[in-house]
């Protein structure tokens, strides 16, 4: 793989000549300024740079970026941008899902791209209702929610979409939302590591499912319920007067009292985001009792599937010669009016 | 010992034209190997042949058992020969089970050559057999060679210092020799294999040569005490040239390396297990030299997924599976076409619905392939006829999808990609190259005369430019909603819908498909034969024989399904008669029917065997035979009938190899 040349643009840049046709309001334009901001801050290539989605709101996403853009099949992108990966590994690939299409229909495919590993950014846009369908609970809605396709209310488990990935084996996990000013910071986090990095994007879909992320992402009044997570950095939240830290007889996350901003005292962790196993308490925080973490979560390089196979490539290929004839004629042949030949 | 069985009653004459031989033993006997080996040697002799291999569905068979048996069969004749025949002359029986398994098959009076030394209690019990076959008058309507070859090899090999259990080992070089004998074959291109293989082993080689040498001999005593005689074929004239033994998944294999280099591209292939299409995915696994990338996907409809992202990213496309498999990737199919990227879809089709018959052949897909998506969503089919023919369609598939950026279905089916047959091995400096091309600048020029790009500007033949992502300036987005017939950009109107379908359409009705043309006979008269697929074998034999007996019948061989020849229609309005001949209910009959509006009749099987040369050969004797209204209709299950594959298991999976020729001869 070649390092990226970084380019200079703007946002104008990375917008399309497309109208943008997402419900006034709805949450996606600002994940869309967002990414669209964050572009020109990594020195992106319109040219090397391919969004590929599935379907649902999330994905017409493609469309309003100025780069290659391929807007796939329900729940299949992480198929076609591993196949695209392995093709030109040089490709700079972000994914875009929903709850719908990423953890229902697609499920199996994230599922595969997270554990293989093939360096892409994924972001899954969680609005806990299907939107283009007109309003289904999905996945991920809570317990409870009355729908269409669930008048007295869903009686099924959400899924959780951090826990998965991570459950999944992958090595990075974000968190971000919407109209969070720190979503930039995330998917430069998750643009930074190699390999696949999950980032999950709370989205207020204002149609269907209209502000059931206010407890901890309101625009304003909901601070104090954002746990942001920074490596090396205590975990503090709610105006550093609280904290988490480890319950060590029950091996569980709890939140404590930080006096006087002494939270070595209260126990507090120091967040390291290369720890596997504060990362899996952390996707498992309830809200409610714990604030809502965010940030970069988990942050764990390791070598990518594609690396992996250009290595076997090269390595199967040392010392062969691609030569169609010889192929051809291998194993065991003979000649009419001729002799046996010995096995190539 | 010999023992002269009773009443032979017509015996191979000494000069047949044709003979068809089944080498059956115990997995462990290396039946494969044996039948690998006569077939050079035969191919030396310059007979024609086929072969089908014909081994168990376990993973790891028990010894001794019915469902451990595995066979090799040959056809060979100093004709032309089709398929790898109705019906055994010989066969070889190593054990009590291959003998059980296989003895049905055997024509009324044929050679049964059985190794007594293997006919112990414990092997009949295994067998289920209450009795001694070879010691009572149950195989009395066969011609009986019984003597104890475990123990001539032990005595051959002797001088050796091999154990008894290695020595055994040697069994199937000595039946080699006996059926060298038998059919007049030279040994020295054996002696020479022999040698080579266990070049580190010159003990190993020594004793197998003198194993063979020894069947050899035996040969000439038994003939003046029994039944065996030796039978002389002579060589069919054929084009001189390099040859090997092909099975119909390396040709498809084969090909599709060859089609990617045709077109200057890397190949890469999804693919997911699925019995019998796996094969294509391990031999292209061991191909990375070619520029070849495998992927094994976490299900078919990854598999495909996968393999248009690689060519929305600039690689050959290619994906492969069976029908369960190919129904799952319908959806990506259509974005396939939507998007219009080049992609070859391999399917070797096997006994459906479901799960069906995973390990029988059958042509049932055909709907499916020409039709099964939502949506108009048209796509080019061909079909291979054999195992050596795979390999030129597959690259004719390549050729389709780059030059007209579309999906192409390749259908093969379970008996061509386990059948071997010989293939004269193409030169490649030959070979037409298609190189693909990629947009790299602008193709058009806008409103206010500035250059701009069009995506979905099409070339003459109706294909959009392909833009590899990477490429400066030419950014833009593609995907499965109906777009612009020019920008790509969405589009719902209604005149703009229209106008893309019929420019999809279009498109592949306008694929350049070489006019029909008649295989065996005149290109009109009192019937047509027309076949696609697998049938060809048994088709072309039959019509061969028909035609030897003055019958006025013609054989057409469809290769492209879809588009068809454009000639087809007018040339089958010049029989009187029209029978299609395939392994399902009547589909290609349809498309003919449907395309043409010919009076095509249908001749069906579906009892997941191909079809016999004497079943044919009854179909076309209808139509000559003066009684009115009894053509076509379906042919009956015939249990009897080989080549026949055992039974898979309930998920499809066969076991991990290929083909066993080719793993034993390691090609």
């Amino acid at each position: 793989m070649n390092a990226p040349v970084k380019i200079e643009t703007t946002l104008k840049d990375w917008e399309t000549d497309q109208e943008v046709r997402w419900c006034p309001g709805c949450g996606d334009y600002a994940i869309l300024k967002a990414v669209q901001r964050t572009l020109p801050q990594l020195g992106a290539d319109p040219a090397n740079t391919v969004f590929i989605s599935g379907i649902g709101c999330s994905s017409r996403f493609p469309y309003y970026v100025e780069s290659y853009g391929f807007h796939t099949i329900h729940g299949r992108a992480p198929a076609f941008a591993t196949g695209a990966k392995l093709a030109n590994p040089d490709l700079d690939i972000w994914l875009v899902t929903g709850d719908g299409d990423g953890l229902s229909i697609g499920g199996n495919h994230l599922m595969h791209v997270l554990r293989r590993n093939v360096n892409m950014q994924i972001m899954l846009f969680n609005n806990e209702i299907y939107g283009l369908t007109k309003g289904q609970a999905s996945p991920t809605s809570r317990e409870g929610t009355k729908s269409p396709s669930t008048p007295i209310g869903s009686y099924d488990h959400p899924a959780r979409p951090a826990a998965f990935a991570l459950g999944a084996g992958a090595r990075f996990v974000g968190r971000g939302f919407d109209v969070s000013k720190h979503l930039p910071d995330v998917l430069k986090a998750a643009h930074a590591h190699q390999g696949a990095a999950f980032i999950e994007i709370f989205q207020n879909c204002i149609v269907y499912n209209k502000d059931v992320f206010n407890d901890f992402a309101a625009p304003k009044g909901a601070e104090d319920q954002q746990l942001w997570l920074e490596n090396g950095k205590p975990m503090l939240f709610a105006k550093d007067g609280k904290g988490i830290a480890l319950d060590r007889d029950k091996l569980e996350l709890k939140v404590v009292d930080v006096v006087d901003g002494d939270w070595e005292a209260a126990g507090v962790i120091v967040h390291d985001v290369t720890n596997r196993s504060i990362a899996h308490m952390l996707v498992e925080m309830p809200f409610g009792p714990f604030p809502m973490a965010l940030g970069v979560l988990y942050d764990d390089p390791r070598p990518t599937f594609e690396a992996a196979a250009m290595a076997e490539k090269a390595a199967a290929s040392q010392g062969k010669e691609a030569n169609l004839a010889k192929l051809l004629g291998k194993g065991q042949t003979w000649t009419v009016d001729g002799t046996a030949q010995d096995p190539v | 010992m010999a023992t002269a069985a009773t009443a032979p009653q017509d015996g191979l004459p000494a000069t047949p034209e044709s003979v068809v031989v089944r080498f059956a033993g115990d997995s462990g006997d290396g039946m494969q190997l044996t039948g690998g080996q006569f077939t050079l040697s035969t191919a030396l002799a310059g007979n024609d042949l086929a072969t089908f291999p014909d081994f168990p569905a376990e993973i790891r068979a028990p010894q001794g058992t019915l469902f451990g048996v595995s066979a090799f069969q040959i056809n060979f004749g100093s004709r032309e020969i089709n398929t790898a025949g109705d019906a055994p002359d010989v066969l070889v029986a190593m054990n009590p089970a291959a003998l059980k398994t296989n003895i049905a098959a055997l024509k009324p009076g044929g050679l049964v050559i059985a190794d007594t030394g293997a006919f112990t209690k414990r092997n009949l019990d295994k067998a289920h057999y209450e009795a001694n076959p070879l010691e009572d008058d149950s195989l009395a309507k066969y011609d009986l060679l019984a003597f104890d070859i475990s123990e001539k090899t032990i005595e051959a090999v002797k001088p050796y210092g091999l154990g008894n259990k290695d020595a055994l080992r040697s069994k199937n070089m000595w039946t080699l020799g006996l059926a060298l004998w038998m059919f007049d074959r030279p040994r020295e291109p054996i002696h020479d294999w022999l040698k080579a293989k266990f070049k580190s082993k010159p003990e190993i080689a020594d004793a197998n040569i003198a194993a063979l040498d020894a069947g050899h001999a035996y040969g000439e005593t038994a003939e003046l005490a029994g039944p065996l005689k030796q039978v002389h074929i002579d060589p069919v004239p054929s084009a001189p040239g390099l040859y090997r033994t092909v099975t119909g998944a390396e040709a498809v294999s084969l090909g599709l390396v060859a089609g990617a280099q045709l077109a200057s591209l890397p190949m890469f292939f999804g693919g997911y297990p699925i019995t019998p299409a796996s094969a294509i995915l391990h031999h292209l696994a061991r191909l990375k030299e070619f520029d070849v990338t495998t992927f094994q996907a976490e299900d078919e409809i990854a598999a495909i997924c996968a393999a248009i992202g690689a060519s929305y990213a600039g690689s050959l496309g290619i994906t492969s599976s069976s029908g369960p498999g190919i129904a799952l990737k319908g959806e990506a199919m259509g974005l396939a076409i939507m998007t219009e990227l080049p992609l070859v879809i391999v399917n070797s089709q096997r006994g459906g619905p479901s799960t069906g018959l995973p390990t029988k052949t059958e042509q049932s897909d055909l709907y499916q392939a020409v039709y099964g998506r939502n949506g108009d969503a048209p796509m080019p089919v061909i079909a291979a006829s054999s195992p050596g023919d795979a390999f030129e369609v597959a690259i004719e598939a390549c050729r389709i999808a780059v030059q007209y950026m579309t999906p192409v279905m390749l259908l093969t089916d379970g008996y061509i990609a386990n059948a071997a047959e010989p293939w004269k091995v193409p030169d490649p400096a030959t070979f037409e190259p298609f190189p693909a091309e990629f947009l790299t600048e602008k193709n058009a020029v806008d409103d206010q005369g500035a250059e701009t790009f069009l995506p979905y500007k099409r070339d003459e033949k109706g294909a959009r430019p392909w833009v590899k992502p990477g490429t400066p300036g030419l950014m833009h987005r593609i995907g499965g909603i109906e777009k612009h017939e020019l920008s790509g950009n969405i589009d719902y109107s209604p005149d703009n819908h229209q106008r893309m379908t019929d420019l999809r359409k279009g498109k592949i009705d306008g694929i350049a498909v070489p006019d029909q043309e008649v295989c065996l006979g005149n290109t009109s008269g009192k019937l047509a034969v027309v076949g696609w697929g697998s049938t060809f074998g048994p088709i072309h034999r039959a019509v061969d024989n028909a035609r030897r007996q003055g019958r006025d019948v013609s054989h057409i061989h469809v290769r492209h399904i879809w588009p068809l020849p454009k000639n087809l229609g007018d040339l089958l309005r010049g029989f009187e008669h029209v029978l299609v001949p395939e392994m399902n209910t009547g589909q290609f009959k349809t498309v003919l029917r449907d395309q043409f509006l010919v009076d095509a009749t249908p001749l069906t099987k579906t009892s997941g065997q191909p079809f016999q040369i004497a079943e044919m050969e009854e179909a076309i004797g209808k139509y000559f035979d003066g009684v009115e209204g009894n053509e076509g209709g379906e042919v009956p299950v015939n249990d009897d009938q080989l080549p026949h594959l055992e039974s898979g298991h309930d998920d499809g999976s066969l076991k991990n190899q290929s083909s066993p020729q080719s793993q034993e001869l390691g090609s």
